[in-house]
């Protein structure tokens, strides 16, 4: 059965500021889409919401993912049905190894298939670290990483990196990735656009958020949205980017009659 | 790493007999009446035919007790009842138990707490209170070879009554608190170390201190005095079974850092919620030595301990990081003392606190430069992490500096659990309780990584049974 990420009619606010404002969107597992949007049109917030963040709240509209409500879960429990999100900014969380930490997340969420564990509900050690490594190496990161403390004094590159470890190692069914490709070095973005588009399969939906069509050069979006005023106002293909890239949002807002806001700033 | 450790355990005689004492499964043969005086001094005394001097000793020191205010500072200390309490308890000569006969419920928790794997796989040497009297002892025979003594101080009374008459109370007189005044006393067990000169003890000297017996008073007393140029390390731990009335522990900890000797003492206490734990800790570092203090305070109604270091010569060092864990009903009042008495001396202090469902943590510190002490250097750095609204967190740093030349730094920081980092370990599938324990634990990770290995689990599993429940 294929599951999918039905958005409708969302309306999410911050503070009691509207931001999303009657969304509708769907992705499927196996799809690849791309949202793009100028800044601070809610892109992120979206992201957040969908994860189940406390601070965005969800004033209207429906989320159903792989046929469960999922808006009254807890951010875990979302995480526990197959639902990812590679944050724009990682947090830091000093003191907790990288692979410390994977070692409790992957147990957390596999446990849920009925995977091998030992006595502590924790994934053998010998098994994890293997296929930590497996997937270190495909990403082209050192071994020693996994020693560090989780995006403590990480480079924005290495946090992106990590956020795609994570995902590698999460095995999830529809994954956000919130401007992963931002930050990295252009070697950087080859490797993670690579290293995504591995990862792509019939078992993965992605929504890529972006503002450069060069991640989408690795992997190659079926659909992509344009974020504007709270809601998608535009829906296409590829074509879609290049529009975009030659002539910026200004054509499209006024299409739709929309005023630009101060690039989100108060 | 953990297997060449483990042989070494084995190939010194790890003990895997040794085995805990429950305050409900064994009688005690001697209990003295409630309250302390002189005849239930001498009365101690008579029973453990003590010499003389320690006799006069005692009884010294109790009359510096009743001539002493009840200590003001710190915590509160007015639900404690002096004469509430047993202050000599002679255990049975019994120590062998075996493991079948343990309650359940207790088992279980030692299991979650990983200690019959750490107390057998690790106890070298053990001294263990087995209320107040220690009733097992197990000196291997290899630290016989290269010199080093190491018992309970009832014995090395009798059999090391120089090295201990030379060095006993001059650390910590009887008259430099109430509670050091009631501990020389009324003390019972605790260890004695020597360590002779350029001998390096490889593996830590461990003992496990318990209190088995409702209202039982524990004033341990340890000595250790590290000859020129040795090293040693001695960890002491701890788990109290829950009873209901209130207890006091209340210990004295000297040590004797001679010239180029490096000495570390670890602590994990993790004491049942109705005791006072009110210890004194003090070390004394000549030229060139090295002491630190490493110290976890869990549990407990509350705790009063703030390790000291007084460095006497020039080079000596003074390391303390100290962790407490102030949870509902508790307060922790830690800290760090150290006392540059010598030019070109160093130290460093280290605190960590986190407070939850209400309890109280208090990092209380002292940081003296003595008048013509040049050159030196002196980092405090004191984290608190609150966990909730409920929960309280302060800071008492004094610094006295009688000379210029000196680098003294202070840093403190009080730092909530913030919500972008909860939402990002919970969006990776952990659980809201999951995920604070595991900020918590990244929180004190500088400290528990300095722990020997069996402990640091030990410590992190501590903190994981003090979150449980904490959440939703
Ligand atoms: N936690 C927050 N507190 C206050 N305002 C917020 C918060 N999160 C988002 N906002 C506001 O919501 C609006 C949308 O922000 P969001 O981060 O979703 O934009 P974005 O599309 O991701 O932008 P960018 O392309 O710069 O990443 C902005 O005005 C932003 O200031
Ligand atoms: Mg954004």
């Amino acid at each position: 059965m294929s599951i999918d990420l039905a958005i409708k009619d969302l309306h999410i606010s911050v503070q009691g500021k509207p931001i999303i404002k009657g969304l509708n969107l769907t992705v499927k597992q196996g799809e690849i889409h791309a949202l793009m949007g100028p800044n601070g049109s809610g892109k992120s917030t979206l992201a957040k919401g969908l994860m189940g963040h406390p601070l965005y709240d969800i004033d209207s509209g429906k989320v159903v993912f792989s046929g469960v409500d999922i808006l009254e879960l807890e951010a875990n429990e979302r995480a526990r049905l197959g639902l990812f999100l590679a944050f724009q900014y990682p947090t830091a969380i000093p003191g907790v190894s990288l692979a410390n930490f994977l070692r409790l997340a992957v147990s957390a969420v596999r446990a849920k298939n009925g995977n091998e564990s030992d006595k502590d509900g924790l994934i053998p050690m010998r098994e994890f670290r293997r296929e930590l490594r497996e997937k270190m190496q495909q990403l082209g990161v050192d071994d020693s990483f996994a020693r560090r403390y989780l995006n403590d004094g990480f480079s924005g590159g290495e946090m992106k990196r990590a956020e795609i470890l994570q995902l590698a190692m999460l095995e999830p069914k529809i994954a956000i990735l919130d401007e992963t490709d931002s930050g990295l070095d252009i070697d950087a973005v080859r490797i993670v656009g690579e290293s995504v588009s591995q990862l792509i399969g019939p078992d993965l939906g992605v929504l890529i958020i972006t503002h450069y069509p060069r991640l989408l050069d690795y992997i190659r979006p079926q659909f992509v949205h344009v974020l504007l005023d709270g809601r998608i106002v535009e829906s296409g293909g590829w074509e879609l980017t290049q529009l975009l890239e030659a002539e910026g949002y200004d054509p499209i807002r006024e299409k739709h009659g929309i005023k630009e806001e101060q690039n989100g700033e108060i | 790493m953990a297997k060449s450790e483990t042989n070494t355990m084995e190939e010194i005689g790890i003990s895997n007999d040794y085995q805990y004492g429950f305050h409900d499964d064994v009688k005690p043969t001697f209990k003295s009446r409630k309250g302390l005086d002189e005849e239930v001094i001498n009365q101690m005394c008579d029973i453990k035919g003590e010499p003389d001097w320690m006799r006069e000793y005692r009884l010294n020191a109790y009359k510096i007790f009743k001539q002493k205010p009840m200590t003001k500072w710190g915590g509160d200390l007015s639900q404690l009842d002096f004469d509430d309490i047993y202050y000599y308890v002679k255990a049975s000569d019994r120590s062998e138990r075996s493991w079948d006969d343990v309650p359940d419920d207790i088992k279980k928790t030692f299991d979650r707490l990983g200690i019959p794997e750490a107390e057998r796989k690790f106890l070298a040497g053990v001294g263990a209170q087995y209320d107040s009297e220690v009733v097992y002892h197990n000196i291997v025979e290899e630290l016989d070879k290269i010199g080093v003594v190491f018992l309970d101080t009832d014995t090395a009374v009798k059999e090391y009554p120089d090295l201990v008459k030379k060095y006993f109370g001059t650390i910590i007189p009887s008259a430099d608190n109430q509670f050091a005044a009631l501990n020389s006393a009324a003390w019972s067990g605790g260890s004695f170390v020597y360590v002779p000169p350029g001998v390096k003890v490889e593996y830590p000297l461990q003992a496990y201190f318990r209190i088995n017996s409702e209202n039982m008073g524990q004033f341990e007393r340890t000595l250790i005095i590290a000859d020129e140029g040795s090293q040693v390390h001695y960890v002491e731990g701890c788990t109290a079974p829950t009873y209901s009335s209130e207890s006091l522990h209340s210990a004295v900890v000297e040590i004797v850092c001679m010239k180029g000797s490096r000495v570390r003492y670890t602590t994990i206490q993790n004491w049942a919620n109705n005791v006072y734990n009110l210890v004194t800790k003090r070390a004394f570092a000549y030229e060139d030595a090295q002491m630190e203090w490493v110290d976890g305070n869990l549990g407990s109604k509350l705790t009063m301990k703030y390790p000291s270091v007084y460095m006497m010569e020039p080079g000596a060092r003074g390391d303390i990081l100290s962790i407490a864990f102030a949870s509902k009903g508790q307060h922790q009042d830690a800290g760090a003392k150290v006392y540059h008495c010598a030019p070109h001396t160093t130290s460093q202090i280290t605190s960590k606190s986190i407070s939850k469902d209400g309890g109280r943590s208090s990092y209380r510190g002292w940081v003296d430069v003595a008048k013509g002490a040049k050159g030196c250097k002196s980092h405090v750095v004191c984290d608190a992490l609150i966990l909730d609204k409920d929960s309280r967190s302060d800071t008492y740093p004094v610094i006295e500096i009688g000379e210029n030349d000196t680098n003294i730094e202070h840093e403190a920081r009080v730092s909530k659990i913030g919500e972008e980092q909860l939402f990002y370990l919970m969006s990776r599938g952990l659980s809201e309780e999951e995920a604070s324990t595991m900020i918590v634990n990244g929180f004190i990770e500088p400290l528990v990584k300095e722990l020997p290995m069996e402990y640091a689990v030990e410590m992190n599993r501590l903190i994981q049974l003090q979150m449980e429940g904490s959440v939703g």
